[in-house]
């Protein structure tokens, strides 16, 4: 028995050099990621896409465990084992790669004009000299509502503030359905679907952003604290007991239909979709008043790099124009509804909800998370504490102001904006 | 033992070493190494991918920069009241169900003993996120089973409000571990002899006054063994907060204790990288205080109890 295992794994190890010898004039690349969830869509539907197009390259997608791709991506680019194509986190894991030399600079790679300045931003050196990967996809927030709790109650999705918390009124008064899911519990939700969503139409997105980057701004200052006391309002019209109410609770109960409003991002059109048994919409952070310019959260995720050491180099940069291609927006935003092509070129999108996000590009001004560059640098974390100020601010613990100082106090400790 | 047949010279008992060799060796490799290696990493810092040897500035940083201290003695505060719960209510609660399993005329006492051990072999994953779902305010049967008797206004949100929720996670915790001390004294019960209760009954000491004149001394120093266990287990605790509340431990640091506290800085959360060598100034810090602990107890409470031999 054991004999003709050995013999069999023989033969099939021997049958497989020679199909690696007979392939051996093409030219091999592997990806290496963790995104294990999109296996099968590198496999089936993009790879295929690239191969047809390209004869001679071949793609292998290699992902590892989410929790262990760092670790693991540091040792075989250590190593020089890594793989030719390296899927890159946003800001510093990426940028701490590339400092070190593992990642090449993308900079004149063609197609790279596919992208607007914020698209690229999480993948560039501080001073946005060099981009050292290709944007992939970001995810967009926003509030996705029960369509069907809207039709019943006569509401329509709301674009100013005022409208907003008419709406929320209104919900409330009739009592069919918690007017907004959302807890504080898991902090994040608060922090990420709350002041992270709305706030962005405060401080004006990127102009606010990238001045409290250069320390012209402070996050005392009223366009940081406003969305604070926003915030703080939206606390009259969450469910009871939302203080110990977590992520997944916040889901079910609007995929359950007991909550007309949940505070989202796109990531949850997939799961919404298969879960919910009612009819979704969409509507973007309200603004101020009506005829505002309106600001979304389009927060780059994901991207793809190359390896500096990579020997296939030229190929790789041929599969990397492919990325930035419009080609391959279309599939990739299709497989994944909610994950958004980056991607200058307009994307026909099947999904209703998806398309419904995707639209507020075209209107609003895009921005990323306020914390993410460079100011989670230090400790104390900018990021973590925005979470349990956001929590404290709806719980009511701690005041717009009072939230608004500690933040900058802890930020002022150690960053020391560049003059 | 007789003079005679006492051999010459002994020779060198090999198998004593062969047997201690295991257990040193895997003790040595696990655990002293470890701790040896985390009290010289919190004496260096990373300076430009370097590491440095600084003293003890990092413990300078922790007590003396609030961004640090501020957070230490949160923790520690915690903590300290975490024990006080467990002292409080568990070890008495442990005592009394122990007194109880331990009468004569208690019938299925297999079954409560079974019954109320099962939550300590248990994993805190399972414990938190059940008790999570009880407390839930949304999906949980706390809320019904109180307005079934008519005292839903006392239920609150208790995770998620600042004032109780770390008195719930000890209650919690007391709920999961109420029977290791129930079990140790149920054994010191057992253990004391039929002769001394028989003497005390001869003497008209029965009941409630037996319990207190005649057994509670004899269970002493499993009380006090009790207490140090409750002690190091409290100052180690990490798993049930952070399965509860996640590692920045709301709501606003209220049940942050010296282990989530120590998580954070060793292996960084979210967009926080990890400070290996803050994290190992950090866990210097847990083990000097539960040693202190322990050398307290041993050298002022174990020299003085009193032990009865029979």
């Amino acid at each position: 028995m054991t004999t003709r295992l050995i013999t069999a794994l023989l033969t099939g190890s021997s049958l497989l050099a020679c199909a690696g010898a007979a392939l051996a004039q093409d030219k091999t690349l592997t990806i290496e990621s963790w995104r294990n969830d999109d296996l099968a869509i590198w496999q089936e539907k993009l790879i295929p896409a690239f191969e047809k197009a390209n004869p001679g390259i071949k793609v292998v997608f290699s992902p590892s465990a989410p929790t262990e791709y760092n670790a693991a991506l540091n040792a075989k680019l250590d190593a020089g084992s890594a793989g030719d194509l390296i899927t890159c986190r946003p800001f510093d894991a990426s940028l701490d790669l590339y400092t070190k030399g593992h990642l090449a600079d993308l900079s004149s790679l063609p197609g790279m004009e596919n992208f607007s300045d914020v698209a690229k931003s999480a993948w560039q050196t501080d001073d946005g000299k060099a981009t050292f990967c290709v944007p992939m996809a970001s995810v967009i927030h926003g509030f996705i509502y029960n369509a069907d709790a809207f039709q019943q109650l006569g509401i329509t999705p709301p674009a100013t503030e005022a409208e907003f918390f008419a709406a929320l009124d209104k919900i409330k008064a009739d009592g069919n359905y918690i007017p907004m899911a959302m807890g504080t519990k898991d902090l994040w939700e608060a922090a990420t679907m709350g002041y992270q969503n709305i706030g962005p139409n405060y401080w004006k997105g990127e102009e606010g952003r990238l001045a409290l980057i250069k320390g012209e701004q402070k996050l005392t200052d009223p366009q940081w604290v406003e969305p604070y006391a926003t915030l703080a309002k939206w606390k009259d019209y969450l469910g009871d007991g939302f203080e110990a109410q977590t992520y997944p609770d916040s889901q079910n109960l609007f995929t359950l239909g007991r909550a007309a409003i949940y505070p989202a991002g796109s990531w949850e059109i997939s799961g919404f979709n298969t879960q919910a048994q009612f009819k979704m919409g969409a509507f973007p952070p309200p603004v101020k008043t009506a005829g505002d310019t309106c600001y979304i959260s389009d927060h780059t995720d994901i991207a793809v790099g190359l390896n500096a050491k990579s020997p296939n180099a030229d190929a790789a940069k041929t599969f990397l124009s492919w990325v930035a291609s419009p080609e391959f927006a279309t599939i990739y935003a299709n497989a994944l509804p909610g994950f958004f092509s980056l991607n200058n070129a307009a994307v026909k999108m099947e999904d209703p909800l998806a398309q419904e996000f995707v639209s507020w590009r075209e209107k609003c001004k895009p921005t990323i998370r306020s914390t993410y560059q460079i100011l989670s640098r230090g400790t104390p974390n900018l990021e973590n504490e925005t979470w349990v100020e956001s929590a404290n601010v709806i719980n009511g613990t701690d005041t717009p102001q009072v939230a608004g100082e500690k933040l900058q106090k802890g930020l002022d400790a150690w960053y020391k904006p560049a003059k | 033992m007789s003079v005679d047949d006492q051999p010459i010279k002994k020779p060198f008992r090999w198998h004593i070493l062969v047997f201690l060799a295991p257990a040193f060796l895997v003790y040595t490799a696990f655990m002293i190494v470890p701790l040896a290696g985390t009290l010289q990493l919190s004496l260096f810092r990373r300076i430009d991918q370097q590491l440095v040897y600084v003293g003890l500035d990092n413990f300078r940083m922790l007590f003396g920069d609030p961004r640090w201290s501020v957070n230490f003695w949160n923790a520690l505060w915690n903590n300290v009241w975490f024990f006080i719960i467990h002292m409080l209510v568990q070890n008495p609660i442990g005592v009394l169900l122990a007194a109880l399993l331990s009468s004569p005329t208690l019938r299925f006492r297999a079954f409560y003993r079974t019954a109320i051990f099962v939550p300590t072999v248990l994993s805190f994953v399972i414990v938190g996120f059940v008790w999570k779902l009880i407390l839930s305010p949304l999906w949980g049967v706390a809320p019904s089973l109180l307005n079934s008797v008519g005292l839903r206004s006392l239920f609150a949100p208790w995770l998620g409000k600042e004032e109780y929720a770390l008195t719930a996670l000890s209650l919690i915790s007391v709920w999961q571990f109420v029977g290791i001390p129930m079990m140790l004294i149920y054994a010191a019960l057992l253990s004391i002899p039929d002769e001394v209760i028989e003497a005390a009954e001869m003497d008209g000491i029965t009941g409630i006054s037996q319990f207190w004149k005649i057994k509670l001394p004899l269970i002493l120093p499993s009380i006090g063994i009790i207490s140090i266990l409750t002690f190091v287990g409290n100052f180690n605790a990490f798993d049930l907060i952070y399965t509860a509340q996640g590692a920045l431990a709301g709501p606003n640091f209220s049940t942050d204790i010296l282990g989530t506290f120590l998580y954070r800085a060793f292996f960084g959360f979210q967009l926080q990288l990890g400070d290996p060598n803050m994290g190992a100034a950090i866990a210097t810090m847990m083990f000097l205080i539960i040693l202190a602990g322990v050398a307290v107890y041993l050298f002022a409470i174990q020299t003085r109890l009193r032990r009865y031999q029979f």
